[in-house]
């Protein structure tokens, strides 16, 4: 019985150190430049659940204030993350971008390729 | 680009509702969920929905490259233009209480209007980037 | 707790998929799925900006990116087993560290008892708005909201410098010969 609650109550924090270990995995051992950001993108969704998900508090809702209600979940953690959502998508386009350059520099994404070419000159 | 006759149809039916909704995000945030990053993302993919069905051109043509330019730098100008108006009418910077008669009032004006910069700004760059993306492949 | 457990599935996928296409749509549902956990987790707001952020716009970023590269992924060569174990050991530790925290849903926490309960109980009389998301955002910490303002400014006239204008010399190795 308390190892079930053990359980649920760490579950959300162990998949969010799941996401961010895959995404650093994906960063870490692939050479494509657009895998890399998609890996850089899953760490950065697991920091949003690490921020959001302190906030819930059972039993409340979003915090809208009405007079139906008195548990509201917190906002400020919903703040900080809605505004990093929209500037990752910004950030997601610059490295996009550099590697949209880097590939008509090189005619590769592949960074041993990159290397490789380095190396034969 | 010839495309298929339904998905022209559907999407002049669809992007005056798309439209419509990122108004009622911007407008209803104070309400309900939404505001000015939310809607400036689903304006945005109006311009890049429209873009995708009629063509490039079409898109820039409806949309010219110059105004989203634009409107990359004034949003962020409304913004900070609306502390310095807080700033003159006596208060600290991006307090909005003395835009109205009393202070909370001017507080939701405030917000209002920054709200605006930030719908400008958001849109304007996601436009730009996407223009930017296309323009490049051809 | 079934999302989430999807959520790690569409990861595995993710490891696991060669060809970037289908890595960009299974990156377009972990976005949809993400939003439908912010719901439960009460984050109304966010969930609606990483509906239309996560699955849409960024999306048709990376397809546009793909259309301008290439979409399948070469066989990685060598050096596998390294990044795996480092992997693993931060996860492991990262776990250790999680019998600390909190358990899920808690209110009594420091996080829960410091700032927000003055935000929640003086939004409607400071700014007569009841989304008290929509109220810190703008007016409690507008600085904040300025500085990323000028974030996606700043990144957006980045990618427009990149991007825009005339394609550079051809690719290839005669480009780089040049530079030197």
């Amino acid at each position: 019985m308390d190892l079930l609650q053990e359980i649920v109550a760490h579950y959300n924090h162990w998949i969010i150190i799941f996401l961010m270990v895959s995404g650093l995995y994906i960063v870490v051992a692939r050479g494509n430049m657009i895998k890399k950001l998609v890996g850089l993108g899953l760490f950065q969704t697991s920091v949003y659940l690490l921020y959001l998900s302190p906030g819930k508090i059972l039993g409340g809702t979003p915090p809208i204030i009405s007079e139906h209600f008195t548990v509201y979940s917190n906002p400020l953690p919903h703040v900080l993350i809605l505004t990093a959502i929209v500037v990752g998508v910004a950030t997601l386009a610059l490295g996009l971008a550099l590697v949209v350059r880097i590939n008509e520099a090189f005619g590769t994404i592949e960074e041993d390729e990159i290397f490789a070419g380095e190396e034969d000159e | 680009m010839k495309l298929d006759v339904i998905f022209r149809v559907v999407a002049k039916i669809f992007i005056p509702f798309m439209l419509v909704f990122a108004l009622y995000v911007q407008f209803h945030g104070d309400f309900g969920p939404g505001g000015g990053f939310q809607a400036g993302v689903v304006a945005a993919a109006m311009v890049i929905f429209y873009a995708i069905i009629f063509g490039l051109e079409a898109a820039q043509k409806v949309f010219p490259p110059r105004i989203i330019e634009l409107m990359v730098p004034a949003g962020v100008g409304i913004f900070a233009g609306v502390g310095v108006l807080g700033l003159l009418l006596g208060e600290n910077y991006l307090n909005y209480s003395p835009l109205a008669h009393d202070p909370a009032h001017g507080q939701e004006y405030g917000i209002i209007l920054v709200e605006i910069g930030v719908l400008v700004t958001v849109a304007g760059t996601m436009v730009a980037i996407f223009y930017s993306f296309i323009g490049r492949g051809r | 707790m079934v999302l989430l457990t999807l959520l790690a599935a569409i990861t595995i996928g993710i490891i696991r998929m060669r060809n970037l296409f289908a890595v960009v749509v299974l990156g377009g549902i972990y976005s949809f799925l993400m939003a439908s956990v912010m719901i439960v987790l009460d984050a109304v707001d966010v969930a609606m900006t990483e509906a239309s952020v996560g699955a849409g716009i960024s999306t048709v970023l990376m397809l546009g990116a793909l259309y301008l590269t290439k979409t399948q992924e070469t066989e990685p060569a060598h050096r596998l087993l390294l990044p795996f174990f480092v992997a693993v050991a931060t996860g492991a530790v990262l776990v250790f560290g999680t019998f600390a925290l909190p358990p899920f849903g808690a209110a009594e926490t420091p996080m829960n008892l410091h700032v927000a309960p003055y935000y929640l109980e003086n939004s409607i009389r400071d700014t007569l708005v009841p989304n008290v998301v929509t109220s810190v955002l703008s007016s409690y910490r507008g600085f904040d909201t300025l500085g990323e303002t000028t974030v996606i400014f700043t990144a957006g006239i980045a990618v427009l410098l990149l991007l825009k204008g005339k394609r550079g010399v051809k690719p290839g190795p005669k480009r780089r010969r040049v530079r030197r």
